[in-house]
């Protein structure tokens, strides 16, 4: 343990810079959070991730944020337990029959001002799950959402970006007069 | 082999391949179960059909590398059949399925309670003569334990990190679980329905969303059934680029989770750095064949894309960075007593229960069984390739994460194999439909263990009715008994030692 401990001290660290942001990602997001989340949300988010029927695709991406690559407790974003400590909820999946009321209760037990992202192509619409007996179709379709991640799934890059820039548009806005 | 066809006496339908399939009377159904219960086969799968049941059985008397499968149906016209659960615990689940989505009532079935129907989806036995329910759901009488001082905890579906849905009851004297009866169901999304009536092409995709950890597996086991089913070959190379992403998948999977297992035992510094190599191997993957995962990458017919020169000198210099960075890995997992202390003894499954549910992958590779679909029911390129099936004896988390370990030292060993003799050629075929009605089946080893497809296209080449069965159908039930007489607080640890897939189960 001692020499990989060691070897640490004299290796460049992996993490990546932060993602270099497009405009239009910024201009998308501005779009959709008001500025009442930018002041509200400050400089950190506490993140609550619920899965409501996904292929767990999606939650290896989400976990993979946490590596030395992208390192995402660097930007002020964390995952946290329980719903009752998050800012914002990180929805995926189609959000099945089974899970909606699972979904309802969590959303319930966050304090507001609260924000809802999805995350994934199904949580879009159900995506590819769409049209199934078991499929509520969407997590627009129980909770509101605020912002959507597309992909299937995203990749961390991507996901890294929509909540770096969720969080460079509070800073932003909190800076505003 | 012969025997067990004898065994099945009876009819055999459609063209079925590669295995046999035999239409079966109520009483060779029952003397069949009875067969399982004395260990005679294992339970390779359990599945409804438009008034029909099937059950897959896997014969394994030959000796290693020489195993065999065959399907019996019955057919049910009274909506009955003789429950194979009475004798052969294995079959519960299957059955309270088949009877939640057809409608098909196991006779004699010790355990009637609904399992992946959760009284939500506004109608009954979608797959079968279907019923309008309200959707207000259903309360579920979980089974008791009694006596002084014991108390319960619930835990779930929406659980503390950042993990699939699920329920856990369990029941514990102080510190120590007395009983953990899991109810799972939350992730259905209802995929045998979705299949039912898809085209190939869309099917496959759907296949390749059962399980997203293991997406090349998946769609690996339901492209060999629809090849199997068509009667098709293809080229050479698919099989070998099919098995260098598989192998690239298990890489990923356990290099990632025995990291996590390690955090879970709050060691994080093993999991930072198997994070960083499994990113690596993600990253390749993307590199070599577009997409992080690989999903949709593995088609009926071959797979969709070649691996160029720069793809593979690539997969070379990461198996060079993995030969470098685990051992040092290892040698701190196998020399940190603290560590040790938490995996050692915990979660023990033993022989005689894992033998007996036929656990696949590592939890069975633990526990003394050793099966591998790659070796046992080899399918190209791994019947040319050479490695071993690691196997311990112990049951434990240890034991299992040793499996793992050595697991991805033979991949590496693979992976050299694939891409020095990978050979050149088509990368697919185009892939038409038989003039009839066709059936196929395919078991595959995926990083979890074997993968069963089976499949039934009609004659214009759409899916009539697709089954995919998780490995993990057969380790869920035997993690309940395998936390009986631990610590509560040594549940995360045991569970992700286990690491079942919820949405490959649910379906």
């Amino acid at each position: 343990m001692r020499k990989l401990l060691f070897e640490s001290l004299t290796r460049a660290p992996l993490t990546e810079a932060p993602p270099d942001m497009e405009l239009a990602d910024i201009a998308a997001l501005a779009t959709t959070l008001g500025d009442v989340a930018r002041r509200r949300l400050g400089r950190s988010l506490s993140i609550r991730e619920i899965d409501a029927g996904s292929c767990n695709g999606c939650e290896l991406e989400i976990h993979a944020l946490a590596n030395a690559f992208y390192d995402l407790e660097r930007f002020g974003l964390r995952f946290v337990a329980s719903p009752r400590h998050a800012d914002v909820l990180l929805v995926t999946g189609p959000v099945t029959r089974n899970m909606r009321e699972a979904l309802e209760r969590t959303y319930n037990a966050t304090p507001s001002p609260k924000w809802v992202v999805s995350v994934g192509d199904c949580a879009a619409d159900g995506g590819c799950f769409a049209g199934s007996y078991a499929v509520v179709g969407g997590v627009s379709a129980v909770v509101p959402v605020d912002l959507h991640i597309a992909g299937c799934p995203p990749s961390p890059e991507t996901l890294l970006k929509a909540l770096v820039a969720l969080i460079g548009h509070v800073s932003q806005g909190a800076r505003a007069p | 082999m012969q025997s067990m066809i004898k065994a099945m006496a009876g009819t055999p339908p459609h063209a079925h391949h590669p295995w046999p399939r035999r239409i079966v009377d109520a009483d060779t159904w029952s003397a069949l179960a009875a067969q399982l219960a004395e260990g005679r086969w294992t339970l390779a799968g359990l599945w409804g059909d438009a008034g029909a049941v099937h059950m897959a059985l896997l014969d394994m008397s030959r000796g290693e590398s020489q195993g065999e499968l065959a399907v019996a149906s019955l057919p049910c016209p009274t909506g009955q059949f003789p429950s194979v659960a009475r004798r052969h615990p294995p079959a519960h689940r299957l059955e309270r399925t088949i009877a939640d989505l057809f409608g098909l009532e196991p006779v004699g079935a010790p355990d009637d309670r609904p399992w992946l129907d959760h009284g939500r989806w506004r109608v009954g036995h979608p797959l079968g003569i279907t019923t309008e329910t309200s959707g207000e759901g259903a309360p579920y009488a979980f089974l008791t334990a009694e006596g002084e001082g014991l108390h319960r905890i619930g835990v779930g579906p929406v659980h503390a990190g950042i993990i699939e849905p699920g329920h856990f009851r369990f029941t514990a004297n102080g510190e120590t679980v007395v009983r953990l009866e899991e109810r799972l169901g939350y992730t259905h999304k209802g995929v045998e329905s979705l299949m039912a009536g898809a085209s190939l092409e869309r099917a496959a995709r759907l296949a390749g969303r059962i399980s997203g950890d293991s997406t090349v597996a998946y769609s690996i086991a339901f492209a060999r059934a629809a090849e199997a089913a068509l009667g098709i070959e293809i080229p050479a190379r698919a099989h070998w680029l099919r098995a260098l992403m598989a192998e690239l998948e298990r890489i990923a999977n356990h290099v990632g989770d025995i990291g996590a297992a390690c955090n879970d035992a709050a060691f994080a510094l093993m999991h930072a750095h198997t994070a960083v190599l499994r990113e690596r191997v993600l990253r390749q993957s993307s590199a070599c064949f577009g997409h992080r995962l690989m999903m949709d990458k593995v088609v009926p017919g071959g797979v969709a894309i070649d691996l160029d020169r720069a793809g593979a000198e690539g997969i070379r210099s990461l198996m060079a960075t993995i030969r470098q960075a685990f051992p040092p890995l290892i040698e701190l997992f196998d020399n940190t007593a603290s560590l040790q202390d938490r995996t050692v003894g915990a979660g023990i499954l033993s022989h005689a229960l894992a033998h007996q549910y036929g656990c696949g992958g590592y939890v069975g590779r633990a526990s003394g069984r050793a099966f591998d679909t790659r070796r046992d029911l080899a399918y190209p390129p791994y019947d040319s390739l050479r490695f071993d099936v690691p196997l311990f004896q112990e049951g434990d988390v240890n034991a299992r994460l040793w499996v793992r370990i050595r697991e991805v030292e033979q991949s590496l060993g693979l992976i050299d194999q694939l891409l020095e003799g990978m050979p050149s050629g088509d990368i697919s075929v185009a892939i038409g439909h038989g003039p009839e009605t066709r059936e196929g089946i395919a078991l595959v080893e995926g990083f979890r263990g074997d993968i069963l497809c089976w499949l039934r296209l009609d004659p214009t080449g759409i899916v009539e009715r697709c089954h995919l069965r998780d490995p993990s159908w057969f380790q869920w039930p035997v993690l309940e008994a395998a936390i009986e007489g631990n610590i509560v607080a040594d549940f995360p640890l045991c569970n992700k030692s286990f690491n079942c897939s919820y949405s490959g189960h649910d379906l």
